[in-house]
């Protein structure tokens, strides 16, 4: 039954084909095998999830089971979960024990899901290969010596090797489609607002958004129209109706208008990956697409726009990481400025220290307008590019990354190598608009994913684009040998 | 050598909202360390800022009330540094877009002259906690009840020219939030505060003198001191052939004298930079006509009336308007004993102001009420009694809390008023003091005085002035 996407097991539990405390348990083993090859996880309280599955047992028996009772997901380390730890992948955190359950945590428990664990992940999401977590990287399952991808790495991998049907991530400049794409599975990332950040641990606010990773764009359907919707404790959150994701997958693409993502198609794209989005893209236009090719001439400046306003927002989002109240405190600081160097310096790692001190520089007196405030334009004309090209066609297309699955350590010497990782993925974010990452095939044995962004609030759209889509392919159903 | 003082004053207000600027904790004074400080108010991760809608409708009231403009778009800014009792790293304030900026409030000064002094800005922002270092034996203790209480920050323009000017601006203002209910203006718990910056220049000079920004002075008198020391510091600098230093300067009240915080060169960079977390304020002109027509009358408005409508002095009118609680006190008096707006006036600020002072009571908890004073100077209004015997009246009133009228019968304090008894009484004091009487007649007229003394004790002060007056003089001036 592990095999089976989130929409199969709810029909199972329905049908009594199994128990919730069945169904928990094979993913408690599952993941308890894989654990030390992978290290997707983080913490995982056998008790706490038999326990809730029991609970939705109990509910499925008396009649008072939701659509999600019984289903386990995976939750990346980074939504705060009461009473369990909520580490962030950081050694700043190793011990912080949240007393709250994020929006997300929340109102999925509330729709009766059994939380499996919390997923590893790069330092405080800072990252695009997990290599940054205080826990020690990810690996690949479809290549155990490279890397899964990140931030939301352990989420990906998680479902990629069925150790949960789904999980939950964040995307800040590409986390969740990122790593979706390099590890065969499917990410979505919401437009920004549609999902509350109340409960997620900030590292870039104006960029920051939930969204899950799952086998199916239907599975991701079921989980969105839970998580979706406006949240009173997130000022950012927008006060919209959610639709019905999943009812509006069935649409066929007779008409839909899909354009090329013009500067994604350049001269870092391996070939292999781009064969492949072309060839998803002659999918789509069998099924009834008009194809063409769009340009959106700021998009190339998305990475070095995106690596000023991000440190800049995390260089402040993570200033409470102190020592005073929670989280990690040096040992016998000798007087207030001690406390600070010691607790931060050893609580952060490497790359979080290099975004807090680039996000420093840029804000800093002298610096602010020619960094800060130039990206803020710079980032306007992106959206606008955005907004142009939504005029033309409905939904855009490209490749989700330059490259499959790169092998661990290959980059960690170059950030700004590393940084080029999410060229594709950062434009989205910056616009605040719903991007979807989609398996499209193998390159070397390794998945492709292909990236669809649409306009702000359309990922019923995109969610309907990449269900079609995977009706007429069965990429996302392949799993990596061993895990099967 | 002769020197200019140029102040501007920074007033800090906290704001009279239930819960905090951007959580739901509590704001009330007192309550035992952290009670009153949740996850927001932490800076737990995770946790986000929202905005209390009361908080923006009190920065608009007190915009319109000092005839500023109220921004229909202001922006929450981060101001990043760190202390243990900043809980997030950053403190959330309005930096480049402020809710409120170009007002004005009108001061009167020492000779009777107005003068109006410039309000550049007012912004919302978070107040920080509070570092404890009492009975922790030798730690530090953070208390984060504070944290997150709203603050309207009130910038002035640099016109004030004395530290008595500083006085008068700083006492308006806080007569000013109080009228409009957006502040208790409690200095000694910290709810109204201001820093001073304070520089001087030779007189007819353009350009402005290196400033000190002397911190968190709190109370009216300690003001005047502070910048009265600094001013006098600044002087003998400059004639000394030294030079001011731009720095922060802490106010020691024990010491009588300001001492050097920080310099310019260790002031922090703030970093500022909008809140990605809350979204611009967007205020229509509708809502802020709606704030606008919610404005009491204003305490210059009061004054003006008062003038008018009871006949006072300004100068009483501006006394009796410094607080809304004394001006409706004032008020309930005059409309009680239906008439004698001066009378009451003499007695609201004489005899009432002096308990209320004596005893560290508010207005709103004097032992004498309204309709009870008015009461009284009914009975001095009807000659009853007279304005002296009023005050001893007013003293038992206040401490036994009698209605006037048992008070006068009991002691027998009624007015003597019928000519026989007076007569009777001159006569026994001329009987009394017969060489007074015989220095009075050889041209001594001011003992005319004495006998008036010497009746008044007689008559247990009792005689009624005015014909104690009239016979004494027919019956001098007749014999």
């Amino acid at each position: 039954m592990h095999l089976q996407t989130l929409s199969e097991l709810a029909a199972g539990l329905k049908a009594r084909q199994f128990s919730a405390t069945e169904l928990a348990r094979a993913f408690l083993e599952r993941i308890g095998r894989a654990q030390a090859q992978l290290n997707a996880f983080i913490t995982v309280e056998d008790d706490t999830v038999l326990a809730a599955a029991a609970a939705a047992d109990r509910a499925l028996a008396d009649g008072s089971a939701g659509p999600l009772t019984g289903l386990p997901i995976a939750h990346k380390d980074i939504f705060c979960t009461a009473g369990s730890l909520t580490t962030c992948g950081s050694r700043m955190l190793a011990n912080f024990v949240s007393p709250y359950d994020a929006t997300v945590v929340e109102r999925l428990r509330a729709a009766g899901v059994v939380t499996l664990g919390k997923t590893n992940m790069d330092e405080f999401a800072m990252g695009s290969s997990n290599e940054t977590s205080y826990f020690g990287p990810v690996r690949n399952p479809w290549d155990r010596a490279r890397v899964p991808g990140g931030s939301s790495g352990g989420s990906a991998v998680a479902v990629a090797a069925r150790l949960a049907p789904a999980a939950t991530g964040t995307d800040t400049g590409g986390s969740i489609r990122q790593p979706a794409a390099l590890c065969g599975i499917t990410g979505v990332k919401p437009t920004y607002g549609r999902v509350s950040r109340y409960g997620i641990v900030a590292f870039a606010s104006s960029l920051d958004q939930a969204g899950v990773l799952t086998i199916s764009a239907e599975d991701a359907a079921l989980l969105l129209g839970v998580i979706a919707g406006f949240d009173p404790r997130d000022s950012t959150s927008v006060d919209l109706p959610v639709p019905d994701y999943s009812a509006a997958l069935r649409e066929p693409l007779a008409g839909l208008k899909v354009g090329l993502l013009k500067e994604c198609f350049d001269k870092g794209l391996d070939p292999q990956v781009e064969a492949r989005v072309r060839a998803a893209a002659e999918v789509l236009r069998q099924q009834g697409a008009q194809i063409s090719e769009v340009s959106l001439p700021n998009l190339p400046l998305s990475v070095p726009t995106y690596y000023v306003v991000a440190p800049a927002e995390c260089s402040s989002n993570l200033a409470r990481f102190d020592g005073v109240r929670y989280g990690y405190r040096c040992e016998s600081p000798r007087d207030l400025r001690d406390l600070y160097e010691r607790s931060r310096g050893e609580g952060f790692g490497a790359e979080v220290k290099r975004r807090i001190m680039t996000g420093t520089y840029v804000l800093s007196a002298g610096y602010f307008d020619a960094f800060y405030l130039k990206a803020q334009k710079v980032r306007q004309l992106i959206a606008r590019d955005f907004n142009r090209a939504f005029e033309q066609v409905d939904v855009l297309l490209g490749p989700t990354t330059p490259t499959a699955a790169f092998e661990i350590g290959a980059k960690t010497s170059d950030p700004v190598t590393m940084y080029l990782n999410d060229i594709y993925t950062i434009g989205a974010n910056l616009a605040g608009l719903p991007g979807i990452s989609v398996p499209c095939g193998f390159a070397d044995r390794l998945p492709v994913g292909m990236q669809l962004i649409g306009p702000h609030f359309a990922e019923a759209r995109l969610l309907r684009v990449a269900h079609q889509y995977q009706l007429a392919t069965d990429w996302h159903r392949r799993i990596p040998e061993g895990y099967a | 050598m002769e020197w200019e003082t140029v102040i501007g004053l920074e007033i800090h207000a906290q704001l009279a909202t239930q819960s905090k600027i951007f959580s739901s904790s509590a704001t009330a004074y007192g309550a035992p360390p952290n009670a009153q400080a949740n996850l927001v108010d932490l800076g737990y991760p995770g946790v986000l800022p929202v905005l209390n809608s009361e908080a923006v409708r009190m920065a608009v009231l007190f915009g319109l009330a000092i005839g500023a403009k109220v921004a229909q778009r202001s922006v929450f800014a981060r101001k990043n540094y760190f202390y243990p009792d900043l809980p997030k790293g950053y403190q959330i304030s309005q930096y480049e877009l402020p809710i409120v900026s170009g007002g004005h409030v009108d001061i009167v000064l020492e000779d009777g002259t107005a003068k109006r002094i410039g309000v550049t800005r007012a912004h919302l922002e978070e107040d920080a906690g509070k570092s404890l270092h009492e009975g922790l034996a030798g730690l530090t203790g953070v208390d984060l009840n504070r944290a997150g209480t709203p603050l309207i920050e009130i910038v002035s323009e640099p016109h004030l020219r004395s530290a008595k000017e500083a006085v008068a601006y700083l006492k308006k203002v806080h007569t000013l939030v109080r009228y409009l209910r957006i502040c208790d203006g409690n200095m000694q718990e910290g709810s109204f505060r201001c820093d001073a910056n304070v520089s001087v220049r030779r007189p007819g000079a353009e350009k402005l003198g290196t400033r000190a920004e002397i911190k968190n002075v709190n109370s009216f008198r300690f003001v005047e001191k502070a910048i009265n020391f600094e001013v006098a510091r600044q002087i003998e600098v400059l004639e000394g052939g030294g030079k001011i230093v731009q720095e922060t300067r802490l106010y020691d009240s024990e010491r009588g004298e300001t001492r050097s915080m920080r310099s310019k060169e260790e002031a922090n960079d703030y970093r500022y930079f909008p809140d990605p977390d809350l979204l611009p304020v967007l205020l229509d002109a509708t809502f802020i006509r709606a704030v606008g027509a919610t404005l009491p009358e204003l305490p210059d408005q009061k004054a003006a009336r008062f003038v008018e409508q009871y006949g006072l002095t300004h100068y009483d009118a501006l006394v009796l308007t410094a607080g809304a609680e004394l001006a409706d006190y004032y008020e309930a008096v005059v409309r009680f004993l239906g008439g004698e707006p001066k009378l009451a006036a003499n007695l609201v600020m004489g005899d009432l102001a002096g308990f209320l002072n004596r005893d560290g009571v508010e207005i709103g908890a004097s032992r004498v009420s309204a309709e009870a004073l008015a009461g009284l100077l009914r009975r001095v209004a009807d000659q009853t009694i007279s304005g002296k015997i009023a005050k001893d009246v007013f003293e038992a009133m206040w401490t036994e809390q009698l209605p006037a009228d048992d008070i006068i019968a009991a002691r027998g304090l009624r007015q003597i008023t019928d000519d026989s008894s007076i007569e009777q009484a001159i006569e026994a004091v001329l009987t009394a003091n017969p060489g007074q009487l015989a220095d009075y007649r050889s041209g001594k007229d001011k003992l005319f005085g004495f006998f008036v003394g010497q009746v008044m004790k007689r008559t247990q002060g009792k005689a009624n002035p005015a014909r104690l007056n009239e016979l004494l003089k027919k019956r001098l001036g007749g014999a």
